[in-house]
């Protein structure tokens, strides 16, 4: 054969299809056991705007209440519908009660006060900066998780970057390939004899764009159809929505052993202006789907979570006091959590501002005590290695880590 | 590529931009009657006889009802059940949105006013609402066909004013329940849960209808314009369904807006005075421009065409026909770089696909579903900002999967309700220079030579050529 030859089979993801042998990065993987089980980051977007307050509930804040006549969450006491106390300050909002043996069990963290420092209050700017990692700065070409993949090329796998959405999140975007992927069942052509005529045109064609996205489709379709018995489907029963089936694939995903290092799911509907709700509601309905969707991605994986880091984030949380439709407006700082079986959990991080109206960033909202870019500069350099957090977040100085890792 | 179009180059990247996608008959007719003449009769689209698609859209049903009527007649199931109704889980809401569905592809597919029908999805877009929010599901249907389609072509002011007063935007953006503290209707009925101001719409009239991001307005713009639009409502979501300014909910107060003085007790003139604010700003002028030079040129538009364009916008105090005019008789519209460099948006890839192959459709829901899967299901998105116009947002290779996996269901008839035709008469040939004049890539063309003539149209609606226009 001939090296031309050769190169255009390995291009199009036609190579190990055509000799019947695995792709390399999955013999690599074999080789070494440890490479496959290799450390994973999944990261959670709540699209929408994330009322914090009532999520991880300051119940001991005198103020939270008065700010919140009609939405407040009571404080922990006997019966249902009241938050669960965390740590005798604050309260998770009841309906993520599959949480709470999680965060018992020391391996849900969560950091109250946490967010992007933009005082942005548009969704659209305020996701981009938060997805791009440069909060203030629209132009930046490429996602702070694609920069990530891109800083640390240790293999070839289609896998390294998914995101279980329909279309390539910004955090995700840049030169790194990453592939997109709603359900690896459907991941098919439907007409098997059209893959080698669409592969070449694809793989000759002059425009990059295409080239490149056929290129991690035919390699990834490739890997799929030949592993694809081997994944296991999973005893666990995720509820019914995209974002748990989201969660559910990636969990299969990752017990395949891809090669995956980043997965990206996104959670929407918290744009809660109206009619938010309290203990029940808008906002609950939003939360249950959120707490048994993570309670079942944790139960799936089980020990494997020693290898995998799971961290939410909602572009900005809403103001401390609610608004004349019961609901709440965009405002400023927010809660995030992290999951995981080395997460240095059972505990809420950040300091807490407090609610006072002096207090309050611009009069109205919850004050910002921990960038984002902190959490998130720990998970890189802490669980997946990554030496220079600046090359991930240009001109983002961290302070002290948090600590919310082991 | 750097040489210029060649005539019939030109004649395919005109239809390229100006529809959904080039037939065989409208290549042959601009052709014939030229682009300048082909552009004035599609800008006049009220002189274009378009009986087939009017015959196709008279047999949906929904689309001739007014709000109440369809709130009345397509209840939720659960209503429907309690009122006695015998209905189809298939007969309520989701009936009403998917008739709109229909229309809009049907219309894009088969409607002779192709740049209108164009324009409507932009502003569609511009002015998204979600259609599954709510009471939406009832008002989308007249947004579309009293909103949006009365103005497509018409003045900008005019469209802005009338998305303002439209039920399914106060409804989408929260205005009509946003309501000046303390008033007397708030303090006597606190179960009609209006005790305050929502800023919602407020933001977004700025952030997306008008000024963009960048248009020079601070959050307190944003809390004045607020005001000015409280009392904008809607009399009872679910019964008339129709726009009142209700004084009792108004902020009689005084209110700066962008630096502009609106006196006390102004009433329903203050919505007005900031929609004339708006609608004249230079911030809305050039973001207007900016965003229909990327539908019409590129993604990155240049800046002597947005600047044209915004010339052509103040001029003509906004008169949407002489923008588009503006920007296509710029040389710029026909350069070599431009040419064939915007990916197509799912509606545009598979409007242009039916189009190309002639097919024969009753557009059904595998049709509909295909789209949703592509990523763009119709009405539905739930963003204000609606559906991006830039190619990164399209090439995924799950969306790439979709849409090959399109191609050889529609080719090979497998979506009920849809017959291609062209493929025998003339074929793979005939389509590849419909898409192509100057010709296909080498690599494309031996991919045909290698495949059979069914299965070579596929190839052709799937290959990276297609997916741009």
């Amino acid at each position: 054969m001939d090296g031309a030859r050769r190169s255009f089979l390995k291009s199009a993801g036609l190579g190990f299809l055509a000799f019947g042998l695995p792709p390399a990065f999955l013999v690599r993987a074999a080789g070494a056991e440890q490479a496959a089980r290799g450390k994973v980051l999944v990261v959670v977007f709540q699209r929408g705007g994330m009322d914090g307050l009532n999520v991880v509930v300051p119940f001991k804040d005198r103020a939270y209440h008065k700010l919140r006549p009609n939405i407040a969450i009571a404080e922990p006491a006997s019966g249902a519908e009241r938050a669960i106390d965390l740590d005798g300050f604050y309260g998770l909002h009841p309906a993520l009660a599959p949480l709470k043996s999680i965060y018992d069990k020391g391996h849900l963290a969560i950091v109250q006060a946490a967010g992007s420092p933009d005082n942005t209050r548009s969704h659209f700017d305020a996701q981009d900066y938060m997805e791009l990692g440069t909060p203030g700065i629209k132009s930046t070409p490429d996602g702070w998780l694609n920069r990530h993949l891109r800083e640390t090329a240790r293999s070839d796998s289609p896998f390294r970057g998914v995101a279980l959405t329909a279309q390539t999140p910004r955090v995700l975007a840049g030169t790194a390939p990453v592939l997109t992927l709603s359900s690896i069942e459907e991941f098919r052509l439907r007409d098997e004899s059209m893959s080698r005529p669409l592969q070449r045109l694809y793989a000759e064609a002059s425009d990059p764009l295409f080239r490149q996205g056929a290129k991690s489709l035919f390699d990834a379709m490739a890997t799929l159809r030949s592993v694809e018995s081997k994944i296991p489907a999973g005893a666990v029963n995720y509820p019914a929505g995209r974002f748990a089936t989201a969660l559910k694939q990636i969990a299969r995903l990752i017990k395949a052993n891809f090669g995956l290092e980043i997965a990206f799911a996104e959670i929407e509907g918290w744009d809660t202006h109206v009619n938010e709700g309290g203990a029940t509601g808008q906002l609950a309905n939003r939360l249950k789907e959120l707490g048994e969707g993570l309670a079942a991605f944790y139960q799936d994986l089980r020990d494997r979570m020693d290898d995998v880091l799971l961290v939410t984030m909602s572009e900005f949380g809403r103001t401390a006091r609610e608004n004349g439709n019961r609901g709440t407006d965009h405002g400023h700082a927010n809660v995030m959590f992290a999951l995981g079986g080395r997460v240095r959990g059972g505990k809420v991080y950040g300091r807490w501002p407090g609610l006072a109206p002096e207090v309050l960033y611009e009069g109205r909202d919850l004050a910002l005590t921990t960038d984002y870019r902190t959490v998130c500069g720990e998970v890189l350099t802490r669980h997946l290695g990554q030496t220079d957090v600046s090359r991930v977040f240009p001109g983002f100085r961290a302070g002290d880590q948090l600590g919310i890792l082991v | 590529m750097t040489a210029p179009l060649t005539p019939e180059q030109r004649t395919v990247h005109f239809l390229n931009r100006t529809s959904f996608g080039p037939t065989r008959e409208t290549i042959e007719r601009v052709n014939r009657i030229g682009v300048r003449a082909d552009l004035e009769e599609q800008l006049r689209p009220d002189n274009i006889p378009d009986s087939v698609i009017e015959e196709k859209i008279a047999a949906l049903k929904t689309m001739r009802l007014s709000s109440r009527e369809l709130i009345e007649l397509y209840p939720p199931p659960q209503k429907a059940r309690e009122q006695g109704m015998a209905m189809a889980p298939t007969q309520g809401p989701r009936q009403v949105i998917l008739e709109l569905q229909l229309a809009r592809l049907l219309r894009a597919v088969y409607s002779r006013r192709q740049l209108y029908e164009v324009m409507v999805d932009f502003w569609s877009n511009h002015f998204n609402v979600f259609a599954a929010k709510g009471a939406d599901r009832w008002l989308t249907t007249s947004y579309d066909r009293d909103t949006i389609r009365p103005h497509a072509l018409g003045r900008f002011r005019d469209l802005l004013l009338a998305t303002a007063k439209s039920a399914a935007m106060l409804f989408y953006l929260d205005n009509w329940m946003s309501a000046a503290p303390n008033t007397v209707l708030a303090t006597r009925a606190p179960n009609l849960r209006r005790q305050g101001i929502n800023e919602n719409y407020a933001r977004e009239l700025m952030e997306l209808h008008t000024l963009g991001v960048d248009g020079g307005y601070t959050q307190k713009d944003v809390q004045e314009v607020a005001r000015c639009f409280t009392g904008w409502t809607i009399r009872r979501p679910r019964g008339e369904a129709e726009f009142t300014f209700e004084g009792r909910l108004h902020d009689n107060g005084a209110k700066t807006v962008l630096g502009a003085h609106i006196p006390a007790g102004g009433g329903m003139e203050d919505g007005l005075k900031v929609i004339d604010l708006l609608a004249r700003h230079p911030s809305t002028a050039k973001f207007i421009a900016t965003k229909l030079t990327r539908r019409l040129l590129a993604d990155d538009p240049p800046a002597s065409v947005v600047s044209k364009a915004e010339t052509a916008f103040r001029q003509s105090d906004g008169e949407i026909r002489s923008v588009l005019r503006a920007i296509i008789e710029t040389p710029e519209f026909f350069s070599p770089e431009v040419y064939r460099s915007k990916v197509k948006k799912p509606l545009e890839y598979v409007a242009s696909a039916l189009r190309i192959t002639g097919s024969e459709t009753e557009i059904t829901h595998q049709l509909l579903r295909y789209l949703g899967r592509m990523g763009e299901p119709l009405f539905l998105a739930q963003p204000p900002t609606g559906y991006p116009d830039v190619a990164s947002s399209w090439v995924s290779p799950d969306m790439l999967l979709t849409r090959m996996n399109f191609a050889s269901d529609l080719v090979s008839n497998r979506l009920p309700g849809s017959r291609v035709k062209n493929v025998a008469a003339g074929g793979a040939d005939a389509i590849g220079k419909l898409i192509a004049p100057d010709s296909l890539s080498s690599a494309t063309r031996a991919a045909l030579a290698e495949t059979k003539e069914r299965e070579a149209v596929a190839l052709l609606l799937a290959a990276p050529e297609f997916q741009r226009r």
